[in-house]
């Protein structure tokens, strides 16, 4: 270590994640097959629709945590860990907020009382 | 810092009084990466908003009726044909080809504005028909959670732009090299988010 950091350009460097070659090829040749059998799926309808949607989103899962690893460049050591620390702690608050929320939702959508769906007259003359 | 075993003569240390090096931006990729997670946040609440409200059309048109798939397919390849571009820009970069960067930095910038481009038409087609952000929740929810994929993919674009002139400017130094790494990470991830689009709101939506 010099004693001025501002000094030493090429010793202090930030750690960059190495990108390679490989890498890319790999994730955009995946990306393109994850891409196209869904789109074949949806688009031809060889499965019974129920089939299908499980299918197609268990191609995205896949083809994120293509993306993540293969041009995110996602490794356990990344910063020390805390790329995935803080990763792991977002996925957990997004599935509780995404499955908080539609479950809510959904019970709510099922109980309401039935609305009519003209006003009528107890609505728009009674005004309290 | 070292682990030390405190003698008995040793005062204890509460403070940790050391300056350490700090080196310029050796902390920009993790916040940067922290800043990424909060956007997703924010387009995990949009795409709950889409979840509860998609299937509300108010007596007006439903994804099967609105969606071109075709249309769909071809705007995901720009988007993924821009993700490996933006690849072979850190590439060139980790090889210290000024050149290279900018170049794949503009065919980066290409593919951005085709799949804008071809968004704006859909948009433009959606609210010719009738079928605007005002006619049913559904839509309403759907223009706000592409559009704003839309303005992260346009802000991402300006920042291409800025980046070329930066690029031009002062070459491939430090700071620079840390500016596209960063805006690689948005990029990709601008990527991963469309992921969650076109299978959820486009296939899921003509599926139902």
């Amino acid at each position: 270590m010099s004693a001025d950091p501002h000094a030493a350009h090429g010793h202090d460097e930030i750690e960059m994640p190495h990108a390679s070659m490989r890498d890319y090829v790999i994730g955009f040749v995946l990306s393109v097959i994850l891409t196209a059998i869904p789109f074949w799926l949806v688009m031809t309808m060889p499965l019974t629709p129920g089939v299908t949607g499980a299918v197609i989103m268990g191609f995205a899962v896949v083809q994120i945590v293509v993306h993540m690893v293969f041009f995110l460049h996602m490794t356990p050591k990344a910063e020390g860990g805390w790329s995935l620390t803080s990763l792991i702690f977002t996925i957990i608050v997004v599935v509780i907020m995404l499955a908080g929320s539609l479950w809510v939702m959904h019970h709510l959508n099922t109980n309401m009382m039935p609305m009519p769906h003209e006003p009528t007259s107890q609505m728009t003359g009674q005004i309290p | 810092m070292s682990a030390k075993t405190i003698t008995a003569d040793e005062a204890v240390q509460f403070y940790d009084l050391d300056e350490h090096a700090h080196p310029e931006g050796h902390s920009t990729m993790l916040g940067f990466w922290i800043y990424l997670m909060s956007d997703c946040l924010i387009f995990a609440i949009l795409f709950a908003c889409y979840a509860v409200l998609g299937g509300s059309y108010a007596a007006g048109p439903a994804p099967k009726d609105l969606f071109d798939l075709k249309l769909i397919a071809l705007n995901t390849a720009m988007l993924l044909f821009s993700s490996i571009t933006y690849g072979f820009a850190v590439l060139q970069m980790q090889q210290g080809r000024v050149k290279g960067v900018q170049l794949w930095l503009a065919v980066t910038a290409l593919f951005g504005l085709a799949f804008l481009g071809i968004e704006l038409y859909e948009f433009h087609h959606l609210i010719e028909i009738g079928a605007g952000p005002q006619r049913s929740a559904f839509l309403s929810s759907f223009f706000t959670l592409v559009g704003t994929h839309g303005l992260h993919v346009t802000f991402g674009i300006i920042w291409l732009v800025t980046l070329m002139f930066q690029l031009s400017k002062h070459g491939l130094i430090a700071a620079n090299k840390r500016r596209v790494m960063c805006l690689s990470m948005f990029w990709h991830f601008l990527d991963v988010v469309w992921i969650g689009v076109f299978t959820f709101v486009y296939l899921m939506g003509v599926l139902r």
